[in-house]
């Protein structure tokens, strides 16, 4: 019987020949990766009297969130952070400076793929974009691999997403997930991992898989793949990774899948996610007009190069509604330069914009807090009650078209007005 | 670990967050008493005191879905609640939840019969949950996984099996 994705690669890092859904395995990771989280697993690790790691070179720690420190407490809690790297040699230590885990690691070659990622967030299912296996875990558990090396991991079973035709002008990757997560609900992919196939996938870029994978943690899926291909050998290459250095997995031919679904990327139209839930989508026409008093480009979904590229398109020669602040956060030192060199940044700020350092930002409540019955358009992946500010403020989620479009008009708009 | 556990129900609907549980910006503790101050806060400033008077948490599908956060299962234990029985659990909370020694229990069944205010117990050998005299049987966990539950979460599994000592 032919095996998933998923399947393969956690037979290949629990050292059996072969695993099939429901098993459960002892996996060892590549990677485990630590954010704003890491003192608190080092704090686990003193409590229960561990000084020995499994293996330095397999942590990767990155501190955004509250990215430089602003409080007290967050500058100490970063202190143990640095200096448990700086005792432990962990060559993949990233300060403060260097922007949102998730892109940090994969713009400098920690991301392989058939590689098996943990860390201390949900969203590394984003490592998919790269036909790695990427899982959210705790800070204990993230504890238990560093001295241990390895976890108890479910095999999941998978469902196969089929994605043909191509989108319309102002619809991208973000329209896309909030559609399906609408579609199947917050666990509709709960326990399962997610396969992406189809015509489209070779027409889309890494930076829109990225997306794709990141926004799919939304409707529960423990981790995504999005099968390697020469789009990803380029991006792998202009990150350091020759195709030597790693070794992509693909799905049997005849790999058992729970469900399969096709999607025509054509028929979709600008999605946003209505307060309080993700999976509460509507399409940009239902809810035209709904004044806005901020507005956030940013987080691991939709703050890297292009997005930013996308919304200085549409601000181009056009204002900021003044009643807007309009806060764009660039998700890594390396977007922010590189949007500095191409005039995105200087466009965006001419135009507006409040442009801040780059990392977590706003999506992380790291400034950009909101008051009592303020609305908010963000870019990130989650309008949770009170993730931006007051429980009494509500946000709203969408693509940066649609967040450029919305800042100009001060409400929400469909971008398709603008190109 | 308590294999018999029996009280008054608090009752949420579907896809509780782990957000709602625990904010992000207390995620800056994890003492239990400190994080269960601020428990579920963002549904009401007087829930952390309402939640006290209750020992087992009742939740729809999903509950715990969103954020890795560990302190939201730690916030639940810090309230003193003793279990949380949920039609389903999303994993990472699933995790968490074992990994912090706090009982889980997935029985849609008995979720849908319970309202809140009931009083329930739950058998953790037989695996079965009983309110108003009827039972309803749930899946144990995996038994090499109880074994963390056992010993009151990962911490302390660790510790008693630290490589090399
Ligand atoms: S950008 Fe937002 S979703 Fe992404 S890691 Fe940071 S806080 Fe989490």
């Amino acid at each position: 019987m032919g095996k998933t994705i998923a399947e393969k690669i956690l037979a290949s890092k629990s050292g059996a020949r072969a695993v099939s859904a429901g098993e459960i395995v002892d996996a060892y990771p590549d990677l485990v990766m630590s954010h704003t989280a890491t003192w608190r697993s080092v704090s686990v690790m003193r409590k229960i009297g561990a000084t020995k790691l499994f293996d330095p070179d397999r942590l990767a720690i990155v501190l955004d969130h509250v990215s430089p420190a602003k409080t007290e407490k967050y500058a100490q809690d970063q202190q143990t952070s640095r200096n448990f790297a700086r005792d432990f040699g962990i060559a993949k230590f990233y300060d403060v400076d260097a922007g949102i885990a998730h892109l940090v690691l994969m713009e400098n070659g920690h991301i392989k793929p058939g590689d098996l990622i943990v860390g201390t967030d949900s969203h590394c299912t984003i490592y998919g974009a790269l036909g790695a296996l990427g899982s959210g875990i705790g800070y204990t558990e993230v504890t238990s691999v560093w001295v241990t090396g390895k976890l108890w991991m479910k095999v999941p079973s998978s469902i196969r997403l089929v994605l043909n035709g191509a989108f319309l002008p102002a619809v991208s990757a973000k329209d896309l997930m909030l559609y399906l997560i609408g579609d199947l609900g917050a666990d509709g992919c709960g326990y399962k991992s997610a396969e992406f196939y189809g015509d489209a996938i070779p027409q889309m870029s890494v930076s829109e898989r990225m997306t794709v994978a990141n926004m799919a943690m939304e409707m529960g899926s423990k981790c995504v793949f999005i099968p390697p291909d020469a789009a990803t050998r380029e991006y792998l290459a202009n990150h350091g990774l020759d195709p030597a250095a790693y070794q992509p997995v693909y799905a049997d031919a005849d790999a058992v899948y729970e469900r399969e679904l096709s999607i025509d990327l054509s028929k979709l139209e600008p999605m946003v996610a209505c307060p309080h839930q993700v999976e509460n989508t509507k399409p940009i026409s239902a809810v035209v007009g709904t004044r806005i008093d901020q507005a956030f480009l940013g987080s691991c979904a939709n703050g890297k190069y292009e997005d930013l590229v996308v919304a200085a398109r549409i601000l181009s020669g056009r204002r900021v509604d003044p009643r807007v602040r309009f806060i764009v956060t660039p998700g890594s030192k390396q977007i922010m330069l590189e949007a500095m060199k191409s005039g995105v940044l200087q466009s965006l700020i001419e135009s507006g914009a409040l442009v801040t350092n780059p990392g977590c930002g706003a999506c992380a409540g790291d400034g950009g807090m909101m008051a009592d019955g303020e609305v908010s358009l963000s870019t990130a992946n989650r309008n949770f009650i009170g993730r931006m500010g007051s429980s009494k403020s509500s946000i709203y989620l969408s693509s940066p078209a649609t967040v450029a479009a919305s800042v100009i008009k001060g409400a929400l708009a469909d971008p398709r007005e603008f190109i | 670990m308590d294999t018999q556990i029996a009280g008054r129900v608090f009752k949420f609907g579907d896809n509780v967050n782990s957000d709602i549980i625990i904010a992000g910006r207390y995620l800056i503790y994890i003492e239990p008493a400190e994080l269960a101050k601020h428990a579920f806060e963002m549904l009401g400033a007087d829930f952390p005191e309402k939640l006290r008077k209750y020992d087992i948490i009742v939740a729809g599908r999903n509950f715990g879905c969103g954020s890795a956060r560990e302190q939201a299962s730690t916030a639940i234990k810090g309230l003193g609640i003793r279990a949380v029985v949920a039609a389903s659990f999303a994993r990472t909370f699933y995790r968490n939840a074992i990994n912090d020694g706090l009982t889980i229990v997935e029985c849609p069944e008995a979720v849908a019969a319970v309202s809140e205010g009931d009083n329930l117990s739950i058998d953790l050998v037989k695996g079965l949950i009983t309110h108003d005299d009827r039972g309803y049987p749930f899946a144990q966990i995996p038994a090499s996984v109880r074994r963390i539950l056992e010993l009151g979460g990962l911490a302390n599994y660790l510790k008693a099996n630290l490589p090399g000592a």
